[in-house]
């Protein structure tokens, strides 16, 4: 390997803080998988043995908001659901990406009715859409693959002036 | 926020929630709590909430709230024609696409009267027993999974890619199959097809023994199972529960039996039933069934005749898409089938079908025109889950993980 | 056909020829009943040790959109002695449309009915717990009548706002 070549002749490497940041950061991300409807099933089986997702270090799916950094929206998102898929994104910490995954969510897809949004970009910063519907796994892999560049380019400076959100508590 | 404060409160589920109890300001719950689970939960098997009533860990109230996923299926189905819908059926149950497509173009077929040819008929069989089998592997590995054996999901997630791939070849798509067409089936099932069905089929057996092994020699998942969640045999036929769960139950009915179609009078195979009721049980008669799947589409293979795929019925059927581009009369069919529809004649009529879940059934109206008038999608998860707050009660918060697994339902059909 | 004829027989007996009707089209089965009859029926099909239509399968409604008949509510009801699927339905005309609820009979109709409640606004009278299935609490159409349009009325489900 490169790095340890270069390890054992000079014992440093010149680099910047930001760039180790975000190679670090791009090399894990870990997903909070918002399996809503049959693409979730799809994401199963980007996970499982054929298409494995740990090739690119995603394996770590957690079901809790608090430890994750890319929220990959799989399936349609009803009004209904509008509320607690951004609820759960404001639980995010930042820095945080989002996939949209299929047409569903994209664009409201096939279903031009009164119950579902049509795109979820109407109500979350979206940075990857995957299409199809739903998408192949190998088009999960695709927009992960995409975010990881995305994550690659960020500098500390773009995290500035960053605003916590304020999370509303219905009283109910 | 204002107003959405008030669109999407929850006060009615509290209500019902707390229904048996006068709750005062100075003693608000006593010991009790209530917990929320869902919608986004790791062990709904998508979008199902349930707001349960603690007292420590017993569940004293369950109230299943539904809805998240509802996509308003009926109202869109009467603003399209019937051909229009086949895609629409696939992402009912999501996990065994072609069962939902054969029930629903059978449904068609009965209100338009209409016969397909018996080619197409054994195809739609054998789709429909491979997306059986898909649909029981997703649901015994998330089952396993939600109890505690992570490594089911992988193994039969790996069985269930190896169906996919046949459907990737048969239908064209690996997940969304659309495959059936009024009428017939979209392409005909050759001998590479074939080859790999059978190649799976062998291969399959000695796997799940494999599965048996893995999860039944371990002590955790049979005590997280056993005696949980019982529903008695009456309890099963009042709240109108079907497929495995009603089995599970110990009552004798699959429509397949019941109210053969297609050719299931001509092949032989066992309807398992367990009289325990339990989780296990419902468990157990997934892996039976998946083994009888075997059996039958073994049948099926050798059974299968030379013919027609689509029916010869050129005002209700599609031609095919070689024809509509060579000849002028198939062109102006295909025309008028795409923009006008089949026009069924007036009348209404009920078809169900036996789906993974249980038995799903279409309730069309048709007013002679290309769309229906109405169009009810009777669907079976919808009915298993009216089990839950019933299997709940007393169970401890651990059991519910394992209730709602062991009923498997799939929300895109339960919230249509 | 013995088992049509036995059904029509028992009906006919118990409840009244004057309030029932049989329509036998597209291979299914279907009695009329007129709305006042309708629990009575319903009951007697449960509990007639000859027919034993023990299982709801679905229960629906449909909006004919016309003045003269609004609504039909539809139930779907399974025997499993006779291996037989009959449909009941009742004709809902004037306003208020408010119909006997039949979960006290068959404990399945308990949700079904609410969803019909949802979609169409048919109140259940008697029904143990009438909410609201699918769509939220506050939600004050009924997205399945024919006069409700299929992208729904803007602004009736408010989104939450996009974060800067």
């Amino acid at each position: 390997m490169g790095l340890e070549a270069k390890l054992t002749q000079d014992g440093f490497i010149t680099t910047t803080i930001d760039a180790v940041v975000a190679w670090a950061r791009k090399s894990s991300v870990w997903p909070m998988p918002m399996g809503i409807s049959c693409c979730a099933i799809e994401m199963i089986a980007a996970a499982d043995p054929k298409y494995d997702i740990a090739r690119f270090g995603s394996e770590v799916m957690r079901f809790t908001p608090r430890q994750c950094d890319l929220m990959i929206v799989a399936g349609t998102v009803t009004y209904k659901m509008a509320q607690v898929v951004r609820r759960i994104y404001d639980q995010m910490p930042e820095p945080k990406w989002v996939i949209a995954m299929g047409a569903c969510t994209s664009s409201g897809g096939m279903y031009r009715s009164y119950s579902v949004v049509q795109g979820i970009d109407q109500f979350l910063p979206v940075d990857v859409y995957a299409a199809g519907c739903p998408p192949r796994p190998e088009n999960l892999l695709n927009a992960l693959i995409t975010i990881q560049e995305k994550i690659g380019k960020t500098r500390a400076r773009d995290f500035q002036d960053i605003i916590q959100p304020k999370i509303e508590i219905a009283n109910n | 926020m204002e107003k959405v404060h008030n669109v999407y409160s929850d006060e009615k589920i509290y209500k019902k929630l707390l229904e048996d109890k006068n709750v005062t300001v100075d003693d608000a719950l006593d010991n009790e709590m209530i917990i929320n689970m869902g919608p986004q939960h790791p062990a709904t098997h998508g979008v199902l909430r349930i707001v349960l009533r603690l007292d420590g860990e017993t569940v004293l109230k369950a109230v299943p709230e539904l809805g998240y996923l509802h996509r308003g299926y009926e109202k869109m189905a009467e603003d399209m024609s019937f051909i229009e819908f086949i895609p629409h059926t696939d992402r009912l149950d999501y996990t065994a696409t072609l069962c939902n497509n054969v029930a629903y173009v059978l449904a068609v077929e009965k209100l338009a009267g209409i016969e397909a040819p018996k080619r197409a008929q054994w195809i739609r069989m054998i789709v429909a027993e491979l997306a059986r089998i898909a649909a029981h592997m997703v649901a015994i590995g998330t089952f396993a999974m939600d109890v505690g054996a992570v490594t089911m999901v992988m193994w039969t997630f790996r069985e269930r890619e190896r169906i996919q791939e046949i459907f990737d070849r048969l239908a064209g798509a690996r997940f969304t199959t659309s495959y059936t067409r009024i009428g017939g089936v979209a392409a005909d099932l050759d001998e590479v097809t074939i080859k790999m069905i059978k190649d799976f089929l062998d291969s399959f057996e000695p796997v799940l023994k494999d599965m048996d092994n893995l999860v039944l020699h371990n002590r955790i998942f049979i005590e997280r199972l056993e005696g949980i969640g019982i529903l008695s045999k009456q309890d099963a036929i009042s709240l109108g529960i079907t497929g495995p769960n009603l089995r599970a139950s110990g009552v004798e009915y699959d429509v397949r039996r019941a109210n053969p179609y297609l050719f299931y009078s001509e092949v032989d195979f066992k309807i398992p039933i367990y009289a325990e009721g339990d989780s296990l049980a419902r468990y157990f008669v997934r892996g039976d069934e998946v083994r009888e799947s075997v059996k039958i589409l073994y049948q099926c293979l050798d059974k299968i005749p030379k013919g027609e795929i689509m029916a010869n019925d050129p005002k209700k059927v599609l031609p095919h898409k070689t024809e509509i581009y060579s000849r002028m009369e198939e062109l102006i069919h295909d025309f008028m089938l795409v923009n006008f529809g089949i026009n069924p004649p007036v009348g209404d009529s009920f078809f169900s079908a036996e789906n993974p879940k249980g038995e799903l059934g279409f309730y069309i109206v048709s007013n002679g025109e290309g769309n229906p008038w109405k169009m009810k999608i009777r669907s079976p998860s919808f009915c298993n889950l009216q089990a839950i707050s019933k299997l709940c009660e007393g169970a401890m918060i651990s059991d519910v993980i394992a209730i709602i697994g062991s009923l498997d339902p799939v929300m895109g059909e339960a919230d249509k | 056909m013995e088992v049509k004829e036995l059904i029509i027989n028992k009906v006919k007996e118990n409840i009244g020829e004057a309030n029932i009707e049989f329509v036998d089209a597209i291979g299914d089965f279907s009695i009329i009943v007129k709305k006042e009859k309708l629990f009575e029926l319903a009951k007697f099909l449960k509990e007639s040790p000859e027919l034993e239509f023990v299982m709801c399968k679905d229960v629906t409604a449909i909006d004919w959109a016309t003045r003269k008949k609004r609504f039909s509510t539809v139930y779907h009801v399974y025997s499993f002695k006779l291996n037989f699927t009959l449909r009941v339905k009742t004709n809902l005309v004037v306003e208020p449309y408010k119909v006997e609820s039949v979960a006290s009979i068959w404990e399945s109709a308990n949700w079904y009915e609410r969803e019909t409640f949802d979609m169409y606004g048919i109140e259940f009278v008697n029904h143990p717990d009438l909410r609201r299935m699918y769509m939220p609490e506050g939600f004050e159409y009924y997205p399945l009548r024919k006069d409700f349009p299929v992208m729904g009325i803007p602004g009736s489900l408010p989104l939450p706002q996009k974060p800067e």
